[in-house]
């Protein structure tokens, strides 16, 4: 089965672009510029009604800050694997690459499993999205990056099916590149709400 | 000639923009107008904006003149074989041409900026009168706290005082306008807005909502009667009496005072949660005051409602069924026990020029045709059918129309 | 000399022949361009008719035609739909027809990813619209009446029962999907499809406003993606955002809606700024004056539109400073706007015009267009704004600037490049009869809302008391929007004429200069048999006009291909010969871009029906949604793109 994915197999024009950047490359920096735009009105939101709840639990009497730093440390580690994955395919490692992407997707589980966990932990503490402000803004931001967490462990899945089926080479590389690229942003989003959410007074 | 043909439309507009300047003039025709500005704040603004309409002019005439004159002189010729030549630009006609508008809008900005400060220096000054503005779905209540006073969709306000408004609303965001005397402030929840102004010229002025606010946005108006200071004394005087009291069961009237304490903004919810109970139903009862005779004449309108003129109807009789009816749960009248906060106060309701938010003339017909069915007057109006008696309506505007 | 056209093949298959089906799965840029431009001009009717009947309600005071909640909707539904079902598809239909062919690209970047996007704003045009379906089926307060803005808190479930803010939010939330989809594909497009010589400043002004656009629907769209999905969660799922009594702040909605409200406006006039640069230097016969500064001015044009949103919000009371802040940029803005008018005055000068009607309408958008800005001077100072914000004023603004702007100058690229697309010409008769009566029925109509507005008539209020004497200025603009209605059908009885029994077009009926015009009218699939190369902003006036040529640098591209003294524009073939050239590959049709908008509208439409029908139904039907929408992703990323 061909793949179009893979930028040799798109039609004429797309294999010589006028900027030399592959057009999905690109098309993903431009995806992530939104991104950034969406996440930017996301905890601006945050950030606005910080400290206006008019009834608890507030964010001091709630948040887990050792706990929170255990799941973001695994997040940044699995960033590492994600370079590491890369490096493998690009050297046509397919076994390495294999590893290192279970890795990833391993650890983007366990921040998701974290994230589960705080999430019951804090509605039994009488944290709900309808309880007060802090409740909608800290479920809604924090949410949205989960759900973007869950999409990026589907699309590695999807990637280690179609090698773990023989259908990943070294000519894939750029597959792996973009998916990183989305996973490292993923991390870096995370790295700011969790400063702003957990860290900032 | 097409091009000949095209001069004579371009010119309509630009007449039209002339005519702006002679219909300010007769802007008498229009009661509502921006542009016959009746208090120091409106004429700023009225400065401002004629200094925009001079330039803005200026730069319409040269633009379409220049596309007129090019139109004419360029365009192709029957059989022309023209060549224009390919010129590419002009280094110095580009830098001429953003440094003019620039220049230009630097005369706009700077009056601007002074506007923007000057009427938005909230410094308070002595013999400021403070107003707090509620805005409601669709009318305005107007407290006056240190004058102890509570009205709603009048304003009155003394001619050469500087009226200083703290704006609230007590439901969704409206905007409070009344051109003639000043520019719009919108009504924010859980935000209180200011704005302020002198009335210069004693008279009559409309405002209305200007923010989409529902419904029955078009009819969210108010009007602001400016008064002479011994007028506006008076008023308040008048305002300050409890209502006209009738031998119905009230109680004795308390002291201006008690009445006085600013009514809280209704929590949006109680709004919808004050449904109103049927209306009690009970005979008319015996009449215990001297009877007030409807005016004749006051069939309604073509609509549906029963009630004929000349049915007399008895104050008295209007004043006992509203403190037993629903009416109570939402209109306060002040020295009786309707404490309701969710509708207009109607202590001095008979005193009032219009009803229903500018709605109607307060003559005995409207009060009627209102109270038989206020949603089909003002749609999605709080306040519900409530079935009323021919009778029972004659008895409510006879007492209503009694508060003077 | 070799021409571009002398290279095609002879046998081609025609470019819009082909069953319903083929057009449901289409990929062909050309195609869905089409399909964009009958889709939105199909809108563009409901809009007017929308319009028109809020026109004749006011027409006399006290009027009761309509009541005051069908005329809420139906000023809702005319904003949106003008907007985001009208104008934005309108100058949509004009990317994806135009700016590969020129580019001198085969296609777009991402094919079935700009196929989506049509479908996607199709279902999402059908979802808001469904709310008049619902209406009629007897459910009330199911259609959107918050206005086109929808301010908080009258949004609230509270104060808007009932499923139409639902039919709103999520409306513009399928559609804006749509817009974020066809923003990154033109935007690669542009980037990285070029022809070999097509540097950026040798790009045609319409692509290059299309890039700018394209970037500000990337940018700006996310942030109103948001303040809608804040808006889904207070209404379904009890949230406080923009719930006063539990905190929630109602000016987060005005800054977050603003933010993207308006780059959006710049989103709306940008392309039809972009046409015009295009229709003047042709009709003219003379090169666009000052391009470089044209094409800085528009970029900056979309740089300031961030830095501007809360002039709309002046009377909401933000306070001296931020007041005196966003006037000033809003002036700013005002410098390149004239500096663009500057320069197509220029460019007319000197030349020899010829008033076809696509040119009537280039002027009348330069007239027009001209006014809406000097009434948007007059409000961008915040006292005067204060009188005039929220009245008919500003109704009289928005359609200089949207309809005297954007429609104005869309017509003007329909006539200009409607012979390109149907391969026949329009009459010219009727497109003057067209011209003048939208000249004079629009000035009719919107002019006397000036007066209205400063003498005080608020916007959006069904209707006036006669006390207020706005009834003689309401009436003739009625009057205007009757004549504007008839106005269009002129221009449809002439596009239908056209398409039966139009005078055959040819390749470039206007002389122009751009590479659209190279090619056979209407295109052939692949669009061009060789890729062009490209030497200048003009290639074609290179060729065909040699001896206007004005010196400019020598192009590096010169040096490489063109060793004799052939025009700078010679169009090499890559073989080497002519007429040996293989059809180009070209992507395959493919279903899965229409099964996965399928699925993407599907999902909202279980959380409308939480609130009535519990968690499993909304859970059901929303998944059933989004496993749709994996199902048609997965495929089309499985699917390859073109046979081997």
């Amino acid at each position: 089965m061909r793949r179009a994915l893979a930028p040799a197999h798109a039609f004429a024009m797309e294999t010589e672009t006028s900027t030399g950047l592959n057009n999905r490359k690109t098309v993903f920096w431009a995806f992530l510029g939104s991104e950034c735009m969406f996440f930017a009105s996301l905890i601006s939101t945050y950030l606005v009604y910080k400290g206006r709840s008019v009834s608890g639990p507030y964010p001091t009497e709630i948040l887990d800050i050792p706990v929170t730093s255990i799941s973001t440390f695994d997040l940044l580690t699995s960033s590492l694997s994600m370079v590491l994955c890369l490096a493998a395919i690009e050297r046509g490692d397919i076994k390495k690459f294999q590893f290192w992407l279970s890795c990833v997707i391993v650890g983007g589980l366990i921040f998701l499993g974290f994230q589960v966990y705080e999430f019951s932990h804090f509605v039994h503490k009488g944290l709900t999205l309808s309880k007060n402000l802090f409740g909608s803004s800290f479920f809604v931001l924090t949410g949205f990056h989960g759900t973007h967490v869950a999409v990026g462990v589907l699309w590695l899945i999807s990637l280690l099916v179609l090698s773990l089926r023989g259908n990943m080479t070294k000519a894939d590389a750029l597959d792996v590149e973009i998916a990183g690229l989305y996973w490292h942003f993923v991390d870096i989003v995370w790295i700011i709400i969790f400063t702003v959410v957990y860290l900032l007074e | 000639m097409p091009a000949r043909r095209r001069s004579r439309s371009r010119l309509l507009p630009l007449a039209g923009l002339a005519g702006l300047a002679v219909l300010s003039a007769c802007a008498r025709n229009y009661p509502q107008t921006t542009l016959a500005p009746k208090s120091e704040f409106a004429r700023t603004i009225d400065g401002v904006f004629m200094h925009t309409v001079w330039w803005g002019l200026a730069v319409f005439v040269i633009v379409e003149a220049l596309l007129l004159y090019i139109m004419f002189r360029y365009r192709e010729r029957p059989g022309s074989q023209a060549k224009p030549e390919h010129v590419h630009g002009h280094t110095r006609l580009e830098i001429a041409w953003t440094v003019a508008p620039a220049i230009i809008l630097a005369f706009i900005a700077v009056p601007t900026i002074r506007a923007i400060f000057v009427t938005q220096d909230m410094t308070p000054l002595g013999g400021d009168l403070k107003v707090r503005v509620i805005g409601h779905q669709w009318w305005w209540q107007f407290q006056y706290p240190d004058l102890h006073v509570v009205t709603a969709n009048e304003l009155h306000l003394p001619v050469g005082a500087r009226a200083v408004f703290d704006l609230e609303t007590a439901d969704v965001i409206h905007s409070f306008w009344i051109p003639e005397l000043a520019g719009k402030r919108d009504v924010i929840p859980r935000h209180v807005n200011h704005i302020w102004f002198t009335p210069e010229v004693p008279g009559t002025y409309t405002g209305q909502c200007a923010e989409l606010c529902g419904t029955s946005h078009a009819r969210m108006g108010f009007r602001v009667i400016v008064d002479s200071p011994e007028d506006f004394r008076a008023w308040v005087e008048n305002q300050r009496r409890p209502a006209v009291a009738y031998a119905a069961p009230t109680p004795t009237p308390a002291p201006a005072e008690s009445e006085a304490a600013p009514a809280e903004t209704a929590p949006a919810e109680s709004a919808s949660a004050a449904a109103p109970a049927a209306p009690a139903e009970s005979p008319a009862p015996p009449p215990a005051a001297p009877e007030t005779e409807t005016p004749a004449g006051a069939s309604a309108r073509g609509d549906t409602l029963t009630w004929k003129g000349g049915v007399v109807g008895d104050p008295a009789a209007g004043a006992a069924l509203f403190q037993r009816s629903a009416c109570v749960a939402c209109h306060t009248i002040s020295g009786t026990a309707a404490k309701g906060q969710v509708g207009p106060d109607l202590t001095h309701v008979g005193s009032r020029q219009r009803i229903a938010a500018e709605l109607l003339p307060n003559t005995p017909e409207n009060v009627a045709r209102w109270l038989h069915d206020p949603p089909a007057l003002k749609p999605g109006a709080l306040m519900p059918n409530l079935n009323l008696k021919p009778e029972q309506i004659a008895d409510l505007v006879a007492y209503l129309e009694s508060l003077k | 000399m070799t021409t571009i056209t002398e290279t095609l093949p002879a046998a081609h298959e025609p470019l819009y022949r082909g069953g319903v089906w083929s057009w449901i799965t289409t990929v062909d840029h050309k195609r869905i361009g089409v399909l964009y431009g009958v889709t939105a001009f199909l809108f563009f009717l409901v809009g007017g008719l929308e319009a028109l009947l809020m026109r004749i309600q006011l027409g006399s005071p006290e009027n009761t035609f309509l009541d005051p909640v069908t005329y809420n909707e139906l000023f809702t539904m005319h904003g949106t739909t003008m907007i985001f079902l009208a104008i934005m598809p309108l100058g949509a239909a004009a990317f994806n027809f135009m700016v590969p062919l020129q580019i001198g690209a085969r296609d777009v970047a991402f094919p079935r990813l700009n196929a989506f996007s049509y479908w996607v704003f199709l279902f999402g045009a059908l979802f808001l619209n469904a709310s008049f379906l619902v209406k009629a089926l007897g459910s009330a307060n199911a259609v959107p009446d918050a206005g086109w803005f929808g301010y908080a808190n009258l949004t609230s479930r509270q104060y808007s029962p009932g499923h139409g803010i639902d039919f709103w939010l999520f409306g513009l939330q399928i559609l804006g999907i749509a817009s974020l989809a066809a923003g990154f594909n033109f935007l690669v497009t542009i980037l990285n499809l070029r022809a070999p010589g097509m540097s950026l400043m040798r790009m045609p002004v319409f692509t290059w406003m299309t890039m700018v656009v394209s970037t500000l629907i990337v940018l700006a769209f996310p942030v109103i993606t948001v303040a809608l999905f804040l808006l889904m969660f207070d209404r379904f799922f009890g949230t406080n955002f923009y719930i006063p009594a539990h905190g929630g702040d109602p000016i987060l909605w005005q800054h977050l809606f603003w933010i993207f409200g308006h780059p959006e406006v710049y989103i709306l006039i940008l392309p039809a700024m972009g046409i015009v640069s295009e229709v003047i230097p042709t009709f003219s016969r003379k090169p666009l004056f000052g391009y470089a500064v044209v094409v800085y001015s528009g970029i900056l044009i979309g740089v300031l539109g961030y830095g501007v949103w809360a002039h709309h919000m002046f009377s909401t009371g933000m306070g001296p400073i931020a007041d005196a802040v966003f006037s000033v940029t809003t002036m700013l803005i005002a410098i390149p706007t004239g500096v663009k008018i500057f320069n197509w005055l220029a460019t007319m000068w000197g030349g020899s015009i010829r008033f076809t009607t696509a040119m009537c309408f280039a002027i009348g958008f330069i007239a027009m267009f001209t006014m809406g800005g000097i009434s948007g001077i007059m409000h961008s100072s915040p006292p005067a704004d204060l009188q005039q914000t929220d009245t008919y004023f500003v109704v009289a603004h928005l359609h200089y600037v949207l309809f005297g702007g954007s429609i104005l100058g869309l017509f003007a690229g329909f006539y200009y490049w409607w012979p390109k697309v149907t391969g026949r010409l329009l009459s010219e008769r009727l497109g003057k009869l067209h011209f003048w009566t939208t000249m004079i029925a629009f000035n009719l109509t919107f002019f006397p809302q000036h007066f209205l507005g400063l003498n005080g008539m608020p916007r959006r209020i069904y209707t006036y008391s006669a006390d207020l004497n706005f009834g003689f200025w309401n009436l003739v603009s009625t009057i205007g929007a009757l004549m504007l209605g008839a106005s269009v059908l002129i221009f449809m009885v002439n596009a239908i004429l056209s398409l039966r029994r139009g005078a055959i077009a040819g390749d470039n009926p206007w002389d122009a200069a751009t590479l659209e015009w190279s090619t056979s009218s209407p295109p052939p699939h692949y669009n061009f048999a060789v890729i062009p190369r490209v030497t200048s902003r003009l290639p074609l006036w290179d060729r065909h006009h040699p001896e206007r040529m004005v010196d400019r640098p020598e192009d590096e591209l010169k040096v490489v291909v063109a060793g004799k003294t052939l025009a700078r524009t010679e169009v090499p073939d890559d073989d080497g010969e002519s007429g040996t050239h293989h059809v180009p590959h070209m992507p395959n049709p493919s279903k899965y871009p229409v099964i996965a908008a399928l699925g993407l509208t599907i999902a909202p439409i279980g959380v409308m029906l939480k609130p009535e029908h519990g968690i499993p139904v909304f859970l059901a039907v929303t998944l059933t949604g989004v496993l749709i929408m994996a199902y048609g992703i997965y495929s089309w990323a499985l699917e390859p793109l073109e046979d081997h």
